[in-house]
């Protein structure tokens, strides 16, 4: 990654992480009534990937996908105001925190589903390769999605046809509480990708640096018409699968899991790195958070003071005019 | 020569009259071939794709030499994985396209269940409008022959539960093209439900392009004592119990709805309305299928008009039996109609 772009992803993934925090914060007074899904340590790799990424390519995310949103410039108002279920919501109210969008920027929705978003986006850039134009597709998704069919029928497609797709896999190791070597027989899912015949990675992904430059690679290759790559992201989520609980400990994840992997916080480790190369000074990191909080009270208080949905919009949009 | 062919080259052709007059007789396979003929070349987004739709067959010889003609990007074969060929389709509507995809048989639609309904037929509402997704999903039923029960299945009942889905069924020629080009306009995910024993139907068909409403049904035969609804094939079997009927003294008015979601309900009522009596035909299994949704309208609008119960013909709810024998028993024919039909105007 350009040294110009260090500044911007670092405000990206800060961006990302106190969004979240301040969801988790509000999240106990139940105005915000959708499931959340928060990727709190998993920064990392929307920011690196998305760093990328031009305002007229797709991405396609998940339940948790806040981060992806934001890191491709989805409008952040318009998010909150979809948690608090608002009619100015960027899906007015209809989808929640689940189902963000933003198509100005490329957002064209994401999915409840596990492993159901890898088919639409292989399907846009089915579509960039038919129209001729050079945008390329990201799509998110988790360590459970890799036991999907649709993961599976779609990386062979987009093979097939050098789809300009880039499949990112957040390997957090959980499904809900379930480990990935109690689904999958382990250190599996980059390896796929040679079955099928596109490149494969599994990169460190609390290192945006690394993530970056494979994110980078991959869609330069889209670019070039030279098809789709497959890259894993080992990383980890602080919080449970759902809402703000933890999930650590007795019948849970293992304390010693869970500490090794904040100590491994990829924004703390980002900053080291910064200022270790004098990029980020300590005024400059204030200003940043300054700014940062500044556009999450406006967003917050745009959510909190905009009209919910009436009742007799409820049959609006089942069908396209 | 695949099975199904044989089986359907034995049928004799069944002209439809009524729906449209001219002197340009085409059968429903040709008629379905010349939309997406006329589509494919007047609009660049559109494309086809499925299993087997640029072989020599072309399925059934609705998509035959449309490859050669158009191009391996816009007729294409795919990868016998129907969930995700569903989903690609649909993302690349999503990004502005209007694919055709093609299930050669409704009961491999059953395998593509999660992106057509948990994402193509949701993503309008779930977005707020935002992301439109107008695809057409082509899907055939077959007949006899011992398709038996995992080729011959008319699930279009299941999926009449299925929000933002709209589904038509069209049984003649002129409604084969007329609503494949409504639906590749339309910005909805449409379904298009075929049955194998329409497409040697024959019926005048113009050669220029139109378009039938979507939601618009159409009485095939006036009538006064009973209202015969007929869904898809039915309408074939519909129309001879009809003439039967007619020889017996009894006036049927037949009703093709053409598109089953949404539901022309009002053409129904006006029907049962003068009538008073309605037996609903469906190529579906019993429980749950079309002709039970059509029969709930009757009895939640029309029940004050009704004189007798309403009736419905159709597949018993057993898996599609093999045997030749079963098989004549398991179908519902004009017989079937005509008998229920005479009960309930004489008895």
């Amino acid at each position: 990654m350009d040294k110009s772009k260090w500044i911007e992803v670092y405000r990206t993934m800060k961006l990302i992480r106190l969004v979240e925090q301040r969801i988790n914060d509000e999240y106990k007074y139940d105005e915000i009534k959708t499931p959340i899904h928060l990727s709190i340590g998993q920064e990392a790799v929307a920011a690196g990937v998305c760093i990328h990424l031009r305002k007229d390519d797709y991405i396609f995310g998940t339940h948790r996908s806040h981060s992806q949103y934001i890191a491709k410039g989805g409008d952040i108002k318009k998010m909150i105001a979809e948690l608090y279920l608002r009619k100015t919501g960027c899906a007015r109210g209809r989808g929640g925190s689940m189902h963000l969008v933003d198509p100005d920027v490329g957002i064209l929705g994401s999915s409840a589903i596990v492993g159901g978003n890898i088919p639409l986006g292989t399907g846009t850039a089915l579509a960039s390769k038919l129209l001729g134009n050079d945008r390329v597709t990201v799509v998110f998704f988790g360590d459970g999605a890799a036991d999907e069919g649709t993961f599976h029928e779609s990386l062979n497609f987009a093979a097939l046809k050098k789809l300009p797709v880039v499949y990112v896999c957040e390997n957090n190791f959980y499904a809900i509480n379930s480990h990935q070597l109690s689904r999958q027989v382990g250190d599996n899912i980059h390896k796929w990708a040679q079955g099928y015949g596109m490149p494969g990675y599994q990169v460190d992904g609390n290192d945006v640096l690394e993530v970056s430059d494979y994110a980078e690679k991959a869609i330069s290759r889209c670019r070039r018409g030279e098809g789709p790559t497959l890259i894993e992201c080992l990383t980890y989520r602080w919080k449970g699968h759902i809402g703000t609980v933890d999930d650590v400990g007795e019948g849970y994840r293992p304390k010693e899991e869970y500490d090794y992997w904040v100590s491994r916080c990829p924004i703390k480790r980002f900053a080291e790195f910064l200022k270790s190369r004098g990029v980020l000074t300590a005024e400059l990191e204030k200003s940043i958070d300054r700014e940062i909080y500044e556009l999450i009270e406006d967003a917050f208080r745009f959510a909190q003071s905009s009209p919910k949905p009436s009742p007799d919009e409820l049959l609006d949009f089942v069908y396209a005019e | 020569m695949p099975w199904t062919t044989v089986q359907v080259e034995k049928l004799g052709n069944f002209f439809i009259t009524g729906d449209h007059t001219g002197d340009r007789v085409l059968t429903y396979r040709d008629a379905l071939h010349e939309a997406l003929d006329q589509f494919l070349a007047r609009d660049p987004r559109v494309f086809i794709m499925g299993e087997g739709v640029d072989d020599v067959a072309g399925v059934f010889g609705t998509t035959k030499g449309l490859k050669e003609k158009y191009g391996a990007n816009r007729v294409f074969d795919t990868p016998i994985a129907e969930n995700s060929m569903t989903g690609i389709a649909a993302g690349a509507a999503m990004a502005g396209l209007r694919p055709v995809l093609i299930h050669a048989r409704m009961d491999f639609l059953l395998l593509s269940l999660d992106q057509l309904v948990n994402h193509a037929s949701k993503w309008c509402y779930m977005f707020g409008g935002k992301v439109p997704v107008p695809m057409v999903v082509r899907t055939i039923s077959a007949r006899g022959w011992g398709s038996g029960a995992q080729h011959s299945q008319c699930i279009q009942g299941m999926l009449m539960n299925v929000p933002g889905l709209k589904i038509v069924a069209p049984a003649t020629p002129y409604d084969a093209k007329g609503l494949m080009i409504s639906a590749i306009i339309d910005n909805n995910p449409v379904l298009f439900v075929e049955h194998r024993w329409l497409h040697k139907t024959t019926g005048y068909v113009p050669e220029e392009v139109y378009s039938i409403p979507i939601g618009k049904g159409m009485i095939h035969r006036k009538g006064e004592d009973i209202t015969i609804v007929a869904v898809s094939y039915m309408l074939v079997e519909a129309l001879k119990a009809a003439e039967k009927l007619r020889e017996e003294g009894i006036s049927a008015e037949v009703i093709d709805p053409r598109t089953l979601k949404p539901f022309d309900e009002k053409l129904l009522l006006e029907s049962v309305g003068k009538t008073g009596r309605l037996l609903v035909a469906d190529t579906g299994c019993k429980t749950g299928s079309v002709a039970s949704e059509i029969a709930a309208i009757a009895a939640e609008k029309a029940f004050h008009v009704l004189r007798k119960p309403v009736r419905r013909v159709c597949c018993p709810d057993t898996p599609t039996p093999t045997s030749d024998v079963l098989e004549k028993a398991f179908y519902p024919t004009a017989d079937d109609i005509f008998a229920e039909a005479v009960k309930l105007v004489k008895e």
